[in-house]
C-alpha cells in the first residue's frame, strides 16, 4: 500500500527523534537509548544517575499525550496480539535489550551514528530476527 | 538544568515517536512483514533520525564535552560477543511478535490501554530478571 502521507509523518517524526537524541548528547552527554535509560532507572547502580532517567521516561509519555491532544488522534489503535503473547514478547524484549545492551533507539539511532560496530551487528541482528519472526507468525502460523 | 533537558528531550522523543506512527504495532509489523504488504514507514523514521544524528553526533563530540556536563558517557566496548548476538536476537523475536520496542511501548502508556501496560510491565520484569539473575 502506497501511503506517502504516513511516510512523510514517519520522516518528520524521525527527524524529531534524531533531534531529541542529539540534544541529550549535546547538552547532557548521554545516549538516548530507551532500553538503557529504562534499565538504568529500574536497577540503577549509581544513585544520582536515576533521576534524569525517570524524567526522560515521564517526558516520553507526556510527549505522546501532547501529540494525542494536538493531532486529535490516538497514538495506538490496536494491539494485534493476545495477552499471553504480549507478555511473552515483553519478557523477550526486556531480557534481550539488556543482554544485547540496546534497542532500536540505542543501537539503531545512536549507535549507528557513532559508527559503532557492536550497534551495526546488533541492529542487523534484531532486524533479521524481527523479519523472520513476522514471517513465521504471519505466513507459516497464520497469525498469533 | 540537566533535569529540564531530560524532560524536554523525552517529550520531543515521545512526540516524534507518536507522529512517526511507530507507537502503532501494526505499522511496525507491516515493516517487518517482507512477504506481505510491505510498509516502509519505519525506514523513513530511521532515515530521518539518522539524518540528524549522523552529522550531529560527530559535531557534538568535536566539542570535547557536553554543554552541561564534564564529559560524554558513551559505550566503550568494541568486542562482538555472544551476549550481543543472543540479546539482540531475543529482542528481535519479541519485537516481531508484538510490534513493540521499548520507546514506543513507554510512549504508548499514554493511551491507558491495559495491553500496553501489560507489555511494559513484562518488559520491566524481563529487564530486572536479566540484571539480577542472568547478568553472568
Amino acid at each position: 500500500m502506497v501511503d506517502t502521507a504516513a511516510w512523510m509523518r514517519g520522516l518528520a517524526g524521525g527527524l524529531m527523534i534524531g533531534l531529541a537524541a542529539l540534544s541529550l548528547l549535546l547538552f547532557n552527554g548521554r545516549i538516548a537509548g530507551v532500553s538503557g535509560v529504562l534499565g538504568g532507572a529500574l536497577t540503577g547502580s549509581m544513585a544520582g544517575d536515576r533521576a534524569w532517567r525517570w524524567l526522560f521516561l515521564v517526558g516520553l509519555v507526556v510527549g505522546a499525550l501532547v501529540y494525542t491532544l494536538v493531532a486529535g488522534r490516538p497514538v495506538i489503535t490496536a494491539v494485534p496480539t493476545s495477552l499471553g503473547w504480549t507478555l511473552i514478547a515483553g519478557l523477550l524484549v526486556g531480557v534481550g535489550t539488556r543482554m544485547g545492551n540496546g534497542c532500536t533507539s540505542g543501537h539503531g539511532v545512536c549507535g549507528l551514528a557513532r559508527f559503532s560496530g557492536r550497534s551495526l551487528v546488533g541492529t542487523a541482528t534484531f532486524m533479521l530476527f524481527g523479519f523472520v519472526t513476522v514471517f513465521v507468525t504471519r505466513h507459516l502460523l497464520g497469525g498469533l | 538544568m540537566r533535569a529540564l533537558i531530560a524532560v524536554l528531550v523525552g517529550m520531543l522523543f515521545g512526540f516524534g515517536l507518536s507522529l512517526s506512527g511507530m507507537t502503532e504495532p501494526l505499522r511496525v509489523l507491516g515493516f517487518l512483514d517482507l512477504a506481505g504488504q510491505w510498509d516502509p514507514t519505519l525506514g523513513f523514521v530511521m532515515g530521518g533520525a539518522l539524518m540528524v544524528t549522523l552529522p550531529g553526533f560527530w559535531l557534538a563530540r568535536r566539542r570535547g564535552r557536553p554543554i552541561l556536563d564534564s564529559g560524554f558517557q558513551l559505550p566503550t566496548r568494541r568486542d562482538l560477543d555472544r551476549r550481543l548476538i543472543i540479546g539482540t536476537g531475543l529482542f528481535g523475536i519479541g519485537w516481531g511478535i508484538a510490534g513493540f520496542c521499548p520507546g514506543p511501548a513507554i510512549a504508548s502508556l499514554s493511551s491507558g490501554l491495559p495491553m500496553v501496560l501489560a507489555f511494559a510491565a513484562a518488559m520491566a520484569v524481563g529487564m530486572l530478571v536479566h540484571d539480577r539473575l542472568l547478568n553472568r
